[in-house]
């Protein structure tokens, strides 16, 4: 920040505005007394740009061209793909309801479900803490295990859930929780929960820790009379960064589903139940190789995402100094 | 009666008194509530405090937990369950006759593949090494940048940093591989490991970390004339450990569960994610393999994470957003 200050102030000496000529030739000089720094950044910046900065950015222009990895160049069909896919392709528009739905579940419930158990896990003993925060975290960390759920909801007799259902007398014959298409996208949406607890519930935990213990005395003062209170006035405000670090995860896991979906529904599953926006790009991007229409559906979900990073940043913008 | 007697200097020792007595009451307060604090060690609330409740938290806390942690348990269970006991109805939440068969018979079919199992492991440990090391070399440096220095272009840089976190591998991957089949790069290590080195979540949190680290310390290692590379290594990332820590394990889980998909194709570049899950495409008949070898690919992050969680919870303390 100083020297930022100072820069303004060789920038602008005598309030005078700088020429564009000017300008460019204090910027070039800039730049070239800061070359070190462009250097030292130059080895990530590479790889940056070439994997994640170009692929989204190519995402539009390759969304034009109807494109299948073999015929070069691609061919200019305009706005072709964006057409079919808002006006004739039903199973898209279906999968923007399940990637809502699977939105809705993961997205806020999980961010709530995270801050409430953070909270509490916070209120405890510090070896309890590091208990319990390892088996929240422990199944987003543990690569391919969600195919136990495969046994716990299996279809026939074998199934852990079917099971203890019939024991205790609920039900008398197996449900076939993965395909059919009452349950599916409830078990799927469970298994999706139960991954959820990643990065942001850690942000969020660490927030938590890192509360400065005079906030609650000096807000027992003033008359903060419970636990509610407390949270509202002291706790959330003094945690808008991790809030917002949290959002941000939560967007990416909740609105990128599909993975848990397709190996355990099954893919395609049983009436497109299971079936996200990511299933669908995935669909026509490695079975069908049309990566022109498989990169549009990706441009609309990145722009889905940004705005609403960009709303969630309004929401949470008053805690945020 | 007896008041209208007292004398004023009589008065004023009577409130000397009163408030003597009134700040005693206060200090007493004070300790009790201080030695109540230290009791609830690790606790950071003042109000509505008790044992009651901190009981009822423990209590929700662990049937949730046992919710958490069920499938991992069955999944060990399963691993270590002989063939016989894995088609037992109704399946059982133990095992009566534990063996490591499992494992043995995911070494047998893994190895009857094209290629020995060990060259997967090998890929793995490999992919793994390489892409976390790379990440934290580059991934250090740039954020001490970042982070520190103020050159043209640093904000629109830090700003793209923080959108590119929405954009995560698993978002970019048909993008990536149009790229990579451009460069020439499918079905090569590289393909393996180039996107994980491009992780910006490791970055991010390396630039949030580094931006706590005082301004003063750098300018006086300016000062003596050391170069920008030698305060990064030999300055700033000493003190920076937890964030060093925290994106080696984060890379690390990133690169070990790295499925190379359909970026590689040849059998002898496949890593284990990738050969677990062909054998459990065998599906039920194999059950107790696939358990086991989840068992087998879980160890290792988690090993990781254990040794190095107060590192994270540190890092993550800074992780937070400012704008």
């Amino acid at each position: 920040m100083a020297a930022e200050t100072q820069k303004k102030e060789i920038l602008l000496p005598n309030e005078r505005k700088m020429s564009f000529k000017e300008r460019w030739g204090y910027t070039w000089h800039e730049m070239k007394r800061n070359s070190m720094c462009y250097l030292m950044m130059l080895p990530f910046m590479i790889f940056f740009l070439f994997f994640t900065v170009i692929p989204v950015v190519m995402a539009l222009p390759i969304g034009f061209t109807d494109f299948d990895m073999a015929h070069f160049p691609p061919k200019f069909v305009g706005l072709q793909n964006f057409y079919t896919m808002f006006l004739e392709d039903d199973v898209f528009i279906g999968s923007i309801r399940t990637t809502l739905i699977f939105a809705i579940f993961t997205g806020p419930l999980s961010y709530a479900l995270s801050f409430f158990l953070a909270w509490l896990i916070n209120e405890l003993h510090p070896v309890l803490k590091t208990i319990f925060t390892l088996i929240f975290y422990a199944p987003s960390m543990a690569g391919n295990i969600y195919f136990v759920w495969q046994l716990i909801f299996s279809g026939d007799a074998y199934g852990y859930l079917n099971a203890v259902l019939n024991e205790l007398g609920f039900t008398t014959a197996a449900i076939q929780w993965l395909t059919d298409a009452n349950y599916l996208l409830g078990c799927v949406i469970v298994v999706q929960l139960w991954v959820s607890m990643g990065a942001g519930f850690l942000a969020m935990r660490a927030g938590f820790q890192g509360i400065d213990k005079a906030m609650y005395e000096a807000g027992a003062i003033e008359g903060i009379s419970n636990r509610w209170q407390e949270l509202i006035y002291i706790t959330i405000p003094s945690m808008g960064p991790q809030l917002m670090f949290a959002a941000v995860m939560q967007i990416v896991s909740s609105f990128t589903v599909d993975l848990v979906g397709r190996s355990l529904a099954g893919f395609p599953s049983t009436d497109y139940k299971a079936h996200t926006i990511m299933t669908h790009a995935f669909d026509y991007g490695w079975i069908r190789y049309e990566m022109g229409y498989a990169s549009a559906i990706c441009f609309v979900l990145f722009l889905a995402m940004l705005l609403c990073n960009q709303l969630i940043s309004k929401i949470l913008g008053k805690y945020m100094n | 009666m007896a008041k209208k007697e007292l004398k004023p200097s009589q008065i004023q020792a009577q409130i000397e008194a009163e408030n003597a007595a009134a700040l005693e009451a206060l200090r007493k307060r004070r300790e009790k509530e201080h030695r109540k604090m230290e009791r609830s060690k690790g606790s950071n609330k003042q109000v509505g405090k008790s044992w009651k409740n901190d009981i009822g938290i423990f209590l929700f806390l662990t049937i949730l937990g046992l919710f958490m942690i069920l499938p991992i348990y069955i999944a060990i269970v399963t691993s270590l369950k002989p063939v016989n006991e894995i088609f037992i109805m109704p399946p059982r939440l133990y095992a009566m006759d534990p063996t490591f068969d499992n494992f043995k018979d995911l070494f047998v079919v893994a190895n009857n593949s094209w290629v020995p199992f060990s060259r997967n492991v090998f890929n793995s440990v490999f992919v793994t090494v390489a892409a976390t090391l790379f990440h934290v070399l580059f991934a250090c440096t740039a954020g001490f940048i970042l982070a520190k220095c103020r050159f043209p272009g640093c904000k629109a840089i830090n700003k793209i940093i923080v959108i590119a976190l929405l954009f995560n591998s698993q978002v970019t991957y048909i993008m990536q591989y149009i790229v990579m089949a451009n460069l020439g790069m499918i079905n090569t290590y590289a393909a393996l490991i180039f996107p994980l080195i491009a992780s910006t979540m490791g970055l991010y949190l390396m630039i949030q970390s580094v931006g706590q680290i005082p301004d003063a310390m750098i300018e006086a290692a300016k000062v003596d004339g050391a170069s920008l590379m030698r305060i990064c290594w030999g300055i700033v990332m000493p003190n920076s450990k937890p964030a060093l820590m925290t994106i080696i394990i984060f890379q690390f889980q990133a690169a070990w569960n790295s499925n190379g998909g359909s970026l590689v194709y040849d059998e002898a570049l496949k890593t284990i994610p990738t050969v677990v899950q062909q054998i459990a495409a065998a599906g039920m008949a194999r059950q107790g393999a696939i358990a086991a070898s989840a068992v087998v690919l879980m160890i290792p992050p988690l090993a990781i994470f254990i040794a190095a969680q107060s590192n994270v919870m540190e890092t993550m303390a800074h992780a937070g957003m400012k704008d």
